[in-house]
C-alpha cells in the first residue's frame, strides 16, 4: 500500500459495458479505489477486447484487440511517474480474454511478431511484459485484506452474501488466482468488510452467458437455479465480478419468477459496490438506481441503507 | 435424432474427424467416455445432445448429424469440461471446432439471427452480452 502522501497510481480497463449499462460497476470500483489510497487512472483509448477468447487453433486475428491495449499501458506507464507495467480490471470477461491473450503471446513468439507486424503504425511494440491484474487479485496482493479492513467505516454487519464467481475469474487454471474449484477470495474481501459469506453450491456454475441474447428461457432456468441454491441458504444477496452474470442473474429474475412461482427475488450486486458501501460512499458512487432487483430492503433490515 | 450408426472401416480416420482435430487442436481418440465432461455441463439440460456423445460423434467422422444439432449452439464455453477430463481433452475447444465448422460452410447461415429480435429485446442487453453472442454464434 502506498503511503499516506503519495497514492499509488494504477493503470485501469473499465471495458465496454462499465460504460454502458454497469456504471455502478465502474464508479464503485474507481471511488473504493480512492478511498484505499489507490489512484485508478482510465487507459487512453482503450479497446474492446473481444469479451470472448477464440478457443480454435487459427486465432492470432482475435488477440489483436486484446494486445492493443497492452501496447496502451506501456505508453501510459512511460509518460506516469511511479506506474508499473501493469493494469487492473474489475470486469471478469474482460480480465480473462485479456489475461488469456498476454499468456498465448506471452508464450508464443511467433503469433507475438505477427501481432506486432498488423500493428505497424504503432510507435510501441508490444514485448509481452504487461501484467493483467483482476481486481480482487490486486486487492489480496497489492493492497492486503489486512489494510483494507483499517478503511471500513460502516461494517457491514449481519449481512449474508453469497458470492458468486460465475466461469472465468478461474477457468482455464491458466488465469485463476485462487483455486479454480474452490476459490475463497471474494469471501475474504466480503469478511474484510465485516459481512458473512454464505457458502452455497453454484458458485461455480455458469450463467448461461451470451445465451441471454435469443434465449431468455435457458438463463431464467440458470438463474433460478443459481440464486435458488444461494436462497436455499439464507442468502441476503449475491455478489459477481461480471456484467453479464449480473445481467443474467439480476434481469432475468423476472423471466426465473415466470418459469417457477416459488422463484424468490434477491438482489445482485457487485462486489466492489460492496467495497464502496462499506467504505462510506454515496449513492454516487453505489448507483443501486441501476439494480433491477432493489437492494435497499434488504440493506434496510440490515440496518445498512 | 437417430444417432445409431453401423461401425464399419470407413467411420475410422475420416477427414472430418481430422479436421476438427486440426481446428480445435485436440485429439480426440484420446477420450474413453467417462462422461465427466457432460455430467458437469451446466447446459446440459438444454442440449439435445451430450458432449461426451458430441465427441464419439466427432470420432466416428458423424459430420452431418453433429453438424445439426442444437447443442453445439448452446454451449457457452464456461470449460467446466476442460478443467475436469481426466484425458486433457479441451472438449470446448473441440464444440467451437464445430461451431467454426458448421459457420463456414460456403454460405452465411448464423445460428444467431439478432435482426429477428424484437428492439425492445436489443435494447436492454448489454455490449457485453451482443459481442460475444455475434463472436460465437455468427460468421
Amino acid at each position: 500500500m502506498g503511503n499516506e502522501n503519495k497514492p499509488m497510481k494504477l493503470a485501469y480497463y473499465p471495458g465496454c459495458t462499465l460504460k454502458n449499462q454497469a456504471t455502478n460497476f465502474d464508479v464503485s470500483t474507481v471511488s473504493s479505489m480512492a478511498k484505499l489510497d489507490v489512484e485508478v487512472e482510465e487507459l487512453d483509448r482503450w479497446n474492446c477486447c473481444g469479451t470472448v477468447h477464440a478457443l480454435d487453433s487459427d486465432n492470432v486475428m482475435n488477440r489483436v484487440a486484446p494486445i492493443t491495449n497492452m501496447i496502451r499501458v506501456k505508453e501510459m506507464q512511460a509518460k506516469t511517474e511511479g506506474m508499473a507495467g501493469e493494469f487492473m480490471t474489475s470486469c471478469a470477461m474482460c480480465y480473462n480474454t485479456l489475461k488469456r491473450a498476454n499468456i498465448d503471446v506471452q508464450q508464443r513468439a511467433d503469433a507475438l511478431e505477427t501481432i506486432n507486424e498488423l500493428l505497424y503504425l504503432e510507435k510501441t511494440k508490444y514485448q509481452g511484459d504487461v501484467e493483467v491484474l483482476h481486481l480482487l487479485e490486486y486487492l489480496r496482493d497489492r493492497v492486503g485484506f489486512d489494510n483494507l479492513a483499517k478503511k471500513v467505516t460502516r461494517p457491514l454487519k449481519g449481512l449474508r452474501v453469497a458470492c458468486y464467481y460465475g466461469c472465468l475469474l478461474m477457468r482455464p487454471k491458466e488465469v485463476a488466482f485462487d483455486d479454480a474449484e474452490n476459490p475463497t477470495i471474494m469471501e475474504n474481501l466480503i469478511r474484510a468488510l465485516g459481512a458473512t459469506p454464505v457458502e452455497f453450491s453454484h458458485k461455480m456454475e455458469c450463467c448461461g452467458a451470451y445465451q441471454t441474447v435469443d434465449k431468455p428461457d435457458v438463463i431464467a432456468d440458470r438463474t433460478d437455479r443459481i440464486m435458488g441454491s444461494a436462497s436455499e441458504e439464507r442468502a441476503d444477496l449475491v455478489v459477481v465480478s461480471c456484467p453479464l452474470c449480473a445481467f443474467n442473474l439480476d434481469y432475468r429474475q423476472d423471466d426465473a419468477k415466470r418459469l417457477n412461482p416459488d422463484f424468490n427475488n434477491m438482489p445482485v450486486l457487485y462486489f466492489t459496490q460492496l467495497m464502496a458501501l462499506a467504505f462510506g460512499c454515496d449513492e454516487a458512487a453505489l448507483r443501486f438506481d441501476l439494480q433491477h432487483i432493489d437492494p435497499l430492503p434488504v440493506l434496510k433490515a440490515r440496518g445498512l441503507d | 435424432m437417430d444417432t445409431t450408426l453401423r461401425i464399419t472401416s470407413a467411420h475410422a480416420g475420416s477427414s472430418f474427424t481430422a479436421r476438427i482435430e486440426k481446428i480445435s487442436g485436440q485429439k480426440l481418440l484420446a477420450c474413453y467416455q467417462c462422461g465427466k465432461c457432460s455430467a458437469g455441463c451446466p447446459m446440459a439440460a438444454h442440449m439435445d445432445v451430450l458432449p461426451n456423445r458430441m465427441i464419439r460423434m466427432a470420432q466416428l467422422g458423424m459430420q452431418q448429424q453433429l453438424l445439426e444439432t442444437k447443442a453445439i449452439w448452446m454451449c457457452v464455453s464456461c470449460l467446466t469440461c476442460n478443467s475436469r477430463c481426466p484425458k486433457g481433452i479441451k472438449i470446448a475447444e473441440v464444440i467451437e471446432a464445430l461451431r467454426k465448422a458448421a459457420l463456414g460452410g460456403g454460405e452465411r447461415n448464423d445460428n444467431l439471427k439478432i435482426m429477428e429480435l424484437t428492439p425492445e429485446a436489443r435494447s436492454v442487453l448489454p455490449p457485453i452480452a451482443t459481442i460475444s453472442a455475434m463472436r460465437k454464434l455468427t460468421s
